[in-house]
């Protein structure tokens, strides 16, 4: 199986602060990856970096080809795509119009066969679809985010803190339907506080501290393993089991 | 007052006004997409304009010339940005739009420039050395600093407007220059007379706000387009370039100004540097229109085409003070009616 | 006082300078000339790069400077040292008049409705008799001392440069103190500085009446140094000159005023003197060459010459340690308890058509820590900005020791004891977490700008850098104290803010999202500084997602969904409340 993804030694500074330090991986087809850790390890500047929104030193390689020399919309292009963190919606249009620049690089005909695969997923969506965006829930602004992002057909959905503010039950939801992505052939990179339903769904987990992966592995080990239970599942696991 | 004079006065303002409009309309395109407050517009105005009156006495002007030098500036830029990963493509496609496009175009000019070339030609060609010039003025000044604060940008659309206005004086000379009409009918209705060229300024107005709308809430560009100015991480993520949204939104802006110029310069005698005036009456109605609603900044520069009118009437002396303070009024009502929301600026 | 050596340097090398044996009298024109423009410059640092007030029109105030003198000078025969107070006053309320309908225009109006007055009053002076229209006025007397005149450049060079040199320093007070904090802020938006009592309106027109001011002293000085005044430099083209003087200079910089003038006045000059050499004399070329110029300095350099200067120098910037065994600065309130602190009652918020916030009543008492949780969206900082008088409400009525704060702003609301932290943090990066976190004692303190231009304010000032001092200790950020607030991480600046808010010493602190970007090990940390805070008297209305951190630490929960209030009661009743969990908790994982 070869990586659809491959980051080898990447280094990402902010100004003379280097927030990822020498972080490796690697995403392969049809494969759900996470990255568990806190907020400020440096997980969203590490998926920044991949789309090419911060400049990265080392290797980044995208379906076998390094992506050095792309631009984000070079990226976009070749099937990578991220709905980031703050989701970054055309908030004054209406949903179908989001949707329809999710499309934008893609021919009209096969942009038809996007909608329906993204109502399909997310049938709120259709029920919204005259509705500004910026006016949606935030468990439905989520949702167009990445009915946004599915409509470009990636081969690659980097997913930025889906959870971020949103009701857990809500949230729940949200995680079925990342699970449903693979079905559809859509590899997931999913970077998540919620570290307990990433590992839920991912089949391999990196666990990301102060800008370095510390721990890797499959994400059943990983759910299991000591010191991840205590820094990061920890604080989740007494709340969520007195629920 | 006299009634004969007021409609004589309003009808004046509003032929006025309607160029203040389109210029307008582009100047809030312009900030939307690229966050350019582009002082540079009045530029377009005069090389439209003179280009054009320069054509139809058979002369080819150096604005043809301006376009080709740029478009090798641009082209330079494109390789140097790219230094890093030549693609054929990306360089073949360089050179067409810079290299090729420009030297067609003068090409072009100097093989129908001539004493007898129809009116509709020179217009042709004028609209094309613009709308080059606006296109590589993007790439080459403001595509660079893309990612700079709006202040930088505007210092920088500053440094522009002193160039290009320099340029025009080298170009046209400080005499100025009146173009022939667009048409030479005219009737009366009542006192007043409509002469072809200011039915032809209300009915391309209107033409260009209607295409406007038609582009940006039909077409997947003009929504692109849009998709930049409300959120432009959000546009680049759905594979929507930039320089794209800018290159356009810079050649609408060029085409606009040029056909203002040639739409006025029959009208009265256009200088190397009334463009910038002309384009700062544009401002005003754009700012008044807040420089997100068209159809406010629309009836904004008839009201401000009026003010001028009359008070160049009843006082020319104070024209340009009483047009300019126009805005101080406005400014209050909109500070008074200011959202509590906070704008995050860097 | 380390930092006045390189001022002190520098007036020496401009005092010599003249004196120079052989040296060419042109250049002295040209440093008068770099020293006028460094004047409206330093007045434009203060107001564009440090407050982010654009303005293109502060060529119209250095003609108002110059137009006063002219006139008193030429048709009243008044004295030029008299009339030097007048046409600092005249550009002072001119200023005043602009400033309080131009000043509180947000975001891009600014700029551009300077433009607009700067074209117009410029015409004004153009079209004006007594202001001898287009031709001006000529005639002007020299400025004299007893019967020594300042006829040549070389002279008037001092007037000038002390002029300069003074400004500068008076600058630079002002802004290391308590109002130039306040005007620091400025540029990051209104609603941080004025949770912490920060009246922004009148720090807005403080910088503009102050930039103006800069601005008539260089038109005053131009009118005796040319001895004639005309519309010509006070126009549009001027105006957007001295602003390109600031950005080239580096605009947040005192000092990238006076190197910015440096480089653009003798570039210009240089273009004007050899251009027509190399191009065989073709007018405006200089213009060209000069706009071209411009675009590719600021694509070089788009942050100024100044700041990029610096990082090329070795030099740090000494450590400054308040000394925090100073007594604490008056309290803002007069203490006392209430047993409800807070009090919301059938709080309503509506944005057009949409209710954020649908009749929210719940109380805060005395040593309590409540929680207000919910889904994004469900108006928990709604609610927030409600208490704190960033929004007002729609209906409802919301009182703090039992004061109604329904319509108050939010200067009143914090000088009840109510301090805040934002969900987005409200923090200015490029000041130090010292500088950032003295703003929440704005109220304590109480020196004015006057006062700090001439560094009266030293002990009032002490005072406050060392309660802000006292605060960053407490909340444990002791060793990133002269940090850049914009160099720390998400979650250390949330911290930042916390320690902010405690330098109101409030009575009720309200946190939105504290635990955010944490590590586990700072979560228990800040909820075991929340709980001494709590033991000590305070109340805390947090609002958090982090499920865990909040059943752990709040005595008492709100939740709110789609607005309204859908549940309130202990942890351990809000968590099995059937509602809470359908609505929000869903089912147990």
């Amino acid at each position: 199986m070869s990586a659809l993804l491959k980051v080898s030694d990447a280094h990402v500074a902010y100004g003379k602060v280097e927030a990822v330090r020498s972080v490796s991986l690697e995403v392969a087809d049809n494969e759900i990856v996470t990255i568990i850790g806190a907020n400020g390890a440096g997980k969203t500047t590490l998926l920044n970096a991949i789309m090419g929104i911060l400049p990265l030193t080392g290797l980044a390689a995208f379906a076998g080809a390094d992506m050095a020399a792309l631009d984000i919309e070079d990226r976009v292009a070749a099937g990578l795509s991220l709905v980031p963190e703050h989701r970054e919606l055309f908030g004054t249009m209406n949903v179908e119009d989001n949707l329809q620049l999710g499309a934008f690089r893609i021919p009209k005909a096969i942009a038809a066969g996007s909608f329906e695969r993204v109502y399909t997923l997310f049938p709120r969506l259709k029920e919204r679809r005259k509705q500004l965006a910026g006016t949606l829930s935030g468990g439905e602004q989520q949702m167009l985010a990445m009915g946004r992002a599915l409509m470009g057909a990636p081969k690659l959905l980097m997913l930025d803190e889906p959870s971020l503010g949103l009701a857990p039950i809500i949230v729940a939801d949200i995680f079925r339907t990342i699970g449903e992505l693979r079905a559809a052939g859509v590899s997931v990179l999913l970077v998540e506080q919620n570290a307990q339903a990433a590992l839920k769904i991912a089949d391999r987990a990196y666990v990301m501290e102060l800008g370095e992966f510390v721990l890797s592995g499959p994400a059943s080990d990983i759910a299991t393993n000591a010191r991840v239970a205590a820094s990061y599942l920890g604080f989740t696991h007494e709340g969520e089991s007195a629920i | 007052m006299n009634t004969t004079i007021m409609l004589f006065l309003l009808q004046d303002g509003i032929t006025n006004g309607a160029i203040y409009a389109l210029l307008g309309l582009a100047l809030v395109l312009v900030f939307a997409v690229t966050r350019v407050i582009l002082i540079p517009q009045g530029e377009f105005v005069t090389f439209g304009a003179l280009s054009y009156a320069m054509l139809a006495t058979g002369q080819v002007p150096g604005t043809a010339r301006l376009a080709v030098a740029m478009g090798v500036v641009a082209f330079g830029l494109d390789l140097y940005a790219a230094r890093r990963s030549l693609r054929i493509k990306l360089v073949v496609r360089s050179v067409l739009l810079n290299i090729v496009l420009p030297v067609a175009i003068l090409a072009l000019t100097y093989a129908l420039a001539g004493p007898k070339t129809p009116i509709a030609v020179n217009i042709a060609l004028s609209l094309l050395i613009v709308a080059a010039i606006g296109l590589f003025l993007y790439r080459i000044a403001f595509q660079p600093l893309a990612h700079t604060s709006v202040l930088v940008l505007l210092i920088a659309s500053v440094g522009c407007h002193l160039a290009l206005q320099g340029l025009g004086l080298v170009f046209f000379g400080a005499e100025g220059l009146r173009g022939p009409a667009l048409s030479n009918a005219a009737f009366t209705v009542g006192p007043l007379r409509f002469t072809g060229q200011s039915i032809a300024v209300y009915g391309l107005t209107i033409a260009f706000i209607i295409a406007l709308w038609l582009f940006f809430g039909f077409t997947l560009m003009g929504k692109a387009l849009r998709a930049t100015a409300v959120n432009r991480l959000g546009a680049r993520l759905v594979g929507i370039r930039t320089t794209l949204s800018g290159q356009i939104a810079f050649l609408l802006a060029s085409v606009i100004g040029a056909i203002s110029g040639i739409l006025i310069v029959p009208i009265t005698t256009l200088y190397y540097d009334t463009g910038f005036l002309i384009g700062l009456k544009g401002f005003i109605a754009a700012i008044i229109g807040g420089l997100v609603s068209y159809p406010l900044t629309a009836v904004a520069a008839l009201v401000v085409g009026s003010v001028e009118a009359f008070s160049s009437f009843y006082a020319s002396n104070f024209k340009e003070v009483i047009v300019f303070t126009l805005i101080l009024p406005v400014l209050v009502l909109r500070s008074l009616a200011a959202p509590a929301v906070e704008e995050e600026k860097d | 006082m380390t930092q006045r050596l390189p001022l002190i340097i520098f007036a020496i090398v401009m005092a010599v300078i003249p004196f120079i044996p052989g040296i060419p009298p042109f250049w002295i024109v040209l440093l008068d000339n770099i020293g006028l423009a460094a004047l409206v410059a330093m007045g434009l640092v203060l107001l564009t790069g440090v407050g982010g007030l654009t303005s293109f029109g502060q060529a119209a105030f250095c003609g108002f400077g110059a137009y006063t003198t002219a006139v008193l000078t030429t048709a009243y025969g008044v004295s030029p040292w008299l009339t030097l107070p007048l046409s600092l006053l005249v550009s002072g309320i001119a200023a005043v008049l602009l400033g309080i309908v131009t000043v509180r225009l947000s975001g891009h109006y600014l700029p551009l409705g300077t433009i607009a007055w700067g074209i117009g009053l410029f015409y004004l002076f153009s079209k004006l008799e007594f202001l001898g229209r287009n031709d001006g006025i000529s005639g002007i007397p020299p400025l004299s001392i007893g019967g020594f005149r300042m006829l040549d450049p070389g002279t008037i060079y001092f007037a000038i440069w002390i002029a300069v040199l003074l400004s500068a320093l008076l600058t630079m007070n002002l802004l290391d103190s308590r109002t130039g904090r306040a005007i620091r802020a400025l540029r990051r938006g209104h609603i941080a500085g004025e949770a912490f009592g920060v009246q922004t309106p009148r720090a807005k027109l403080l910088v503009f009446i102050y930039a103006a001011v800069l601005a008539g002293l260089s038109g005053w000085l131009y009118a005796h140094f040319q001895r004639a005044a005309n519309p010509t430099p006070f126009g549009a083209h001027a105006g957007i000159e001295y602003l390109f003087i600031a950005v080239v200079g580096g605009a947040g910089y005192v000092w990238g005023a006076v190197l910015g003038a440096g480089i653009v006045v003798i570039l210009k000059e240089i273009l004007q003197s050899y251009l027509p050499y190399i191009f065989g004399g073709q007018s405006q070329l200089e213009t060209i060459v000069f706009g071209i110029l411009l675009v590719v300095l600021l694509q070089l350099a788009p942050t100024g010459v100044w700041p990029w200067l610096m990082s090329k120098l070795p030099l740090k910037p000494a450590r400054k340690i308040p000394d925090t065994s100073l007594e604490p600065p008056g309290r803002v309130r007069a203490p006392s308890t209430p047993a409800a602190l807070l009090q919301v009652d059938k709080a309503r918020k509506q944005f057009g058509g949409v209710i954020a916030v649908n009749d929210v009543s719940f109380d805060v008492g005395a040593h309590e820590i409540v929680a207000l949780i919910g889904p994004n969206g469900a108006g928990k900082s709604t609610t927030f900005n409600l208490i704190t008088g960033v929004l007002t409400s729609t209906s409802g009525a919301i009182s703090v020791l039992g004061n109604k704060v329904d319509n108050a702003p939010p200067q009143e609301v914090v000088k009840l004891g109510v301090s805040r932290t934002f969900q987005h943090v409200k923090l200015v990066p490029d000041m130090t977490v010292l500088e950032n976190v003295a703003i929440g004692a704005h109220l304590r303190g109480h020196a004015g700008a006057i006062s700090s231009m001439f560094r009266l304010d030293r002990a009032d000032e002490a005072r406050l850098l060392a309660e802000a001092a006292r605060q960053i200790e407490r909340v444990g950020l002791g060793d990133q104290i002269d940090q850049l607030a914009g160099s720390l991480s998400l979650g250390q600046q949330r911290i930042v803010e916390i320690a902010r808010a405690l330098c109101v010493d409030p009575l009720l602190l309200l946190l939105d999202e504290p635990a955010a970007g944490l590590r586990h090990m700072e979560k228990q940390r800040l909820a075991a500084l929340l709980r001494q805070l709590r033991d000590g008297g305070m109340s805390v209305l947090l609002v958090e997602h982090d499920m865990g951190f909040v059943m752990d630490l709040a005595d008492r929960i709100v939740v709110l969904d789609f607005g309204t209030k859908i549940a309130e009661g202990t942890p351990a009743a809000i968590k099995t409340n059937p509602d809470v969990i359908k609505a929000y908790l869903g089912a147990t994982a």
